[in-house]
């Protein structure tokens, strides 16, 4: 490579708008002693990877005046001169990025960087550009006129204060006290908790009296009367009825305790569900993507109901426990400080297995809540999918696949259980070497006069309800590691934040003209950059057809506009402002979809047709359905409009189901729809009476079209199309076939097979998107 | 398709792999693998940038020196997915977590969203995608050493 960097002429080399971030510190000496005199950083790149893919911190510069770069490999310098006729590229491939630097003679240099520089990588190129362009025209580039994030360069736009792309990649994992953020949920019911713990307390107390009177009924009643004396009927009377009495008050007290515990619980676990739930339908598309059904649905039942038992009854007796043995041990010194030190030898002991035991059993249940998700799971694969099973007689498959997973499940089980069983026996061993501790010590210390018969029989009377509430508190670590689980699994959800978020300054839109505007919108979902650099502007009731092989991006575009997801890079504009600046149901109040598959839930059709707006009166749902010509087929059903519709709406037709669908559309009257291959699934009759149903939906609204037929869009005054996630052509029909270009040969591969089956060449095989691979 | 590969393959001065075909048309192309993970050497792709194939390899081994040695270079030049050797230590257990790993390119940083992008393949295989789509590789988990796989295992 070429060691002189070349001087450009002009005298002010630097553009005065480069808002440059420093070099990291490492770097600095190293690059400066790369500089010439008075030659000038504009920006950079660290890369982690090196030309053979193996991990290495490298740095691309760019100055004023060349492209300075070192690889991992090597601590040489390549250098560039900035000259006319030079090309940064990027593209990218499984995770990978890669920049190309080309002449017109071949490719010059190449670099590689995993992609979360990406976004770094563009903006690198963005600043080539500019500085090229000055370099060879020597003229100064205007500088964009919009704010722009300090630390990425994405422009800002109205209503953010924060970088959209660079306060999206937060990843800090929750905290690992995650039970004490259970808090949140139980602190509405602070006073009734109190109350609960007051009780178990006052419960924990008087189950405490009896064995306190155990004492003197053995030393001054059935002593002395083995000595000679008579028994003192009104001294037993006193004691006895003591007894009663505290038996009593300790019922009285733990039903008021059980009871309000309950109610508390039940409450709680009300709060817990509904928050997650509400939490979760607010996450993006994407989550859901990515998550199975099962594993959600187990989260937000079994769980959350673990987890509140956890709360007000495990927790509650585990701070019980801990004040019965503080109370048993003061009760016990008081009588007697040496046998006492006695009794509470094993302590340690337990204390220490119970300790050794909890990290072993919260790793097993963990795992055996995952485990669990899994058969949840298998079911709810196969479940909805039974038509395809029982088509191709898997059955036995579907059942062995069960089967495994319930073997799994036993699996982990029985590994847990192993720790967890030898648990209980050794508490009780030890409890019963505690007692065989305390007879030996205290006959010893009878022998010698220290104590009398009574204590030494209150001690045993104490112990055994000591060693209970060891063993009661034993358990509180399996309970509690197991809503320690299920807790993080929660927390999982709570914490998600949603790749959509809601704007921190919202800009409310008082009303929407419908014009949508697209700046250089890309977009990635994994390693897969899906579209990219996409501008378009569609204004106010205007259709837009978006046509293009499948694959290419269209349906990824109408997620965009509807903000299902957001755009990796870029923004989309609704009347000027960007969509991630207006709340979500307030933009998506604005938008109508029809998709391929109409959704229907279970309810009458009027519910359905009622969806985006309950209040809908019967003549609104009525002339609704008119417009869709849904209005004859539904009063042809036994109950109208009040006939019950499936799951999946099974009772109706496709092309049925679909003008209720558009008559949702219609109802709540958005000034944008959008028709994702809203006639693709039906025969052509029944695509014609939907034709004329989307006729009446359409007028008078910005529409954008998803269709493969391409006879379905000729309503549209420009067809856009895309090819591997960039728009290749816009234009009208006529324009279009005369350009001869992409829309052509669509066309013409689409005319060659009308008479055979409409269009579906387009959706063959070996059209798929290699987008990713090239 | 034939095995008998009457095709051309050199590499241009842009660094792109020209395919000449029987025909003697020149296509750019690129090398695809169709089993990457489940079988790697068998079934090679060749096609052209928009993703039509133009011809198809049925095992690496057919193809003389000089033509493999350009598919094979291309192909390592593009595949990335690195093998994990070893676990160091991971930010937390709960995800997102950072896991600092050692692997065959090297030792790195990986940030695991959530467990779901734990892929189970075939045995003791298991492949992990990490929040910027990289796909790391363990090729059998029961070979790891005694921390990494106790790391893993809470994974799991």
């Amino acid at each position: 490579m070429t060691q002189s960097p070349a001087t450009p002429t002009a005298l002010q080399p630097i553009l005065p708008t480069s808002s440059q971030i420093p070099l990291p510190e490492a770097w600095q000496p190293v690059v400066e002693a790369q500089l010439v005199k008075e030659e000038k950083v504009l920006a950079w790149l660290e890369i982690d990877l090196n030309t053979s893919l193996h991990f290495g911190k490298g740095l691309i510069v760019l100055t004023d005046r060349r492209l300075l770069a070192r690889t991992g490999d090597t601590p040489e310098w390549q250098s560039q001169p900035l000259r006319e006729g030079l090309r940064l590229t990027r593209r990218d491939h499984a995770g990978v990025g890669s920049l190309e630097l080309f002449d017109a003679t071949g490719r010059l240099a190449h670099w590689r960087y995993t992609l979360g520089q990406d976004v770094a990588a563009g903006r690198l190129i963005d600043h080539v550009n500019r500085q090229l362009d000055f370099v060879v025209t020597g003229v100064a580039p205007t500088p964009p006129a919009q704010a722009v994030c300090p630390k990425c360069e994405t422009p800002l736009l109205a209503g953010q204060d924060e970088c959209p792309v660079c306060s999206k990649e937060e990843l800090t994992p929750p905290s690992t006290w995650t039970l004490f953020r259970l808090w949140r949920f139980a602190r509405p019911y602070r006073w009734q908790l109190l109350a609960g713990f007051l009780l178990s307390l006052a419960t924990t107390a008087a189950t405490l009296v009896p064995p306190y009177m155990t004492m003197p009924l053995m030393d001054k009643v059935l002593i002395p009367y083995q000595n000679g004396k008579p028994i003192d009927t009104g001294l037993v009377t006193l004691y006895l009825s003591g007894l009663l009495g505290a038996a009593l008050l300790a019922w009285v007290l733990g039903w008021a305790r059980t009871y309000i515990l309950a109610l508390v619980s039940e409450r709680i676990g009300r709060d817990l569900r509904t928050t997650t739930y509400e939490h979760l339908l607010k996450l993006s598309q994407e989550y859901f993507g990515g998550k199975r059904t099962g594993d959600l649905m187990a989260r937000i039942g079994s769980e959350t109901d673990r987890i509140n038992i956890f709360i007000s009854l495990h927790f509650l007796d585990f701070a019980t426990d801990v004040l019965m043995i503080s109370m048993t041990t003061l009760i016990l010194v008081s009588i007697n400080p040496w046998l006492a030190l006695v009794t509470l030898l094993p302590l340690p002991v337990i204390a220490f297995l119970i300790h050794t035991v909890r990290e072993r059993l919260r790793t097993g249940f963990e795992k055996v809540d995952r485990i669990w998700a899994e058969v949840t799971n298998v079911l709810a694969d196969t479940i909805p999918g039974i038509r395809v099973v029982k088509a191709f007689a898997q059955e036995s498959r579907e059942a062995a696949r069960f089967r495994a997973a319930n073997q799994h499940n036993l699996e982990v089980n029985d590994k847990v259980n192993k720790v967890w069983s030898l648990f209980g026996p050794t508490v009780t061993l030890l409890t019963e070497v505690g007692l065989l501790i305390i007879w030996g010590f205290g006959i010893w210390q009878i022998s010698r006069n220290d104590i009398s018969v009574g204590v030494l029989t209150a001690f045993l009377a104490y112990i055994g309800r000591f060693y209970t509430r060891l063993d009661s508190m034993s358990r509180i670590v399996s309970v509690t590691q197991k809503a320690a689980a299920g807790a993080k699994r929660i927390f999982d959800i709570l914490d998600h934040v949603s790749s959509v978020p809601e704007p921190a300054t919202p800009v409310h839109l008082p009303a929407v003209a419908g014009r949508i505007e697209l700046r250089n919108v890309g977009f990635r979902y994994g390693t897969r950059s899906v579209t990219r650099d996409i501008s378009l502007t569609i204004e106010p009731g205007e259709m837009v057809g978006l046509v293009g092989h499948s694959g290419s991006g269209k349906s990824t575009m109408v997620n965009l506009i509807c903000r299902f997801y957001d755009v990796s890079e870029g923004a989309i504009l609704i009347d000027g402002v960007d969509i991630r600046s207006v709340p979500v149901a307030e933009y998506r109040k604005n938008i109508g979809l029809v998709l391929q598959e109409p959704f229907l839930f279970f309810g009458t059709i009027a519910e359905n047709i009622a969806y985006g707006k309950p209040d809908a009166t019967r003549e609104e749902i009525v002339a609704a359905a008119r417009a869709a010509h849904a209005h004859e087929f539904i009063l042809r059903l036994p109950h109208g409009y009040d006939s019950l519709v499936g799951e999946r709406g099974q009772a109706l037709s496709g092309g049925e189901r679909q003008r209720i669908s558009i008559a949702r559309a219609l109802l709540i009257d958005p000034k944008i729809l959008i028709l994702d291959e809203a006639t693709s699934s039906v025969d052509t009759t029944t695509e014609k009476e939907i034709q004329k149903a989307l006729d009446n939906l359409v007028r008078g609204r910005t529409t954008i079209a998803i269709a493969h037929r391409l006879s379905t869009l000729r309503e549209a005054n420009r067809l856009v199309v895309l090819d591997r996630g960039s728009v290749v052509e816009v234009g009208n029909h006529d324009e279009l076939m005369a350009q001869e270009g992409h829309y052509y040969r669509l066309y013409q591969a689409q005319a060659r097979n009308v008479d055979t089956e409409g269009g579906s060449d387009l959706e063959a095989g070996g059209e798929d998107d290699k987008g990713d691979r090239e | 398709m034939s095995t008998t590969h009457d095709f051309q393959l050199h590499r241009d001065a842009f660094g792109k792999l020209i395919f000449t075909g029987s025909d003697g048309e020149a296509h750019e192309a690129l090398p695809v693998r169709a089993f990457p993970i489940g079988a790697p050497d068998k079934g090679i792709a060749l096609v052209d940038p928009h993703g039509h194939e133009l011809a198809w390899i049925d095992a690496l081994a057919d193809l003389d020196a000089e033509r493999r040695q350009l598919v094979e270079s291309e192909l390592a030049s593009r595949e990335f997915m690195p093998v994990i050797e070893r676990i160091i230590e991971v930010s937390s257990y709960a995800t997102p977590s950072t896991w600092t790993i050692v692997t065959n390119r090297g030792e790195t940083k990986l940030i695991l969203k959530g467990e779901e992008d734990i892929r189970r393949l075939a045995a003791q295989a298991l492949l992990i995608a990490d929040s910027n789509g990289i796909q790391y590789l363990i090729r059998d988990r029961g070979a790891l050493d005694a921390h990494s796989r106790k790391i893993l295992d809470r994974f799991l």
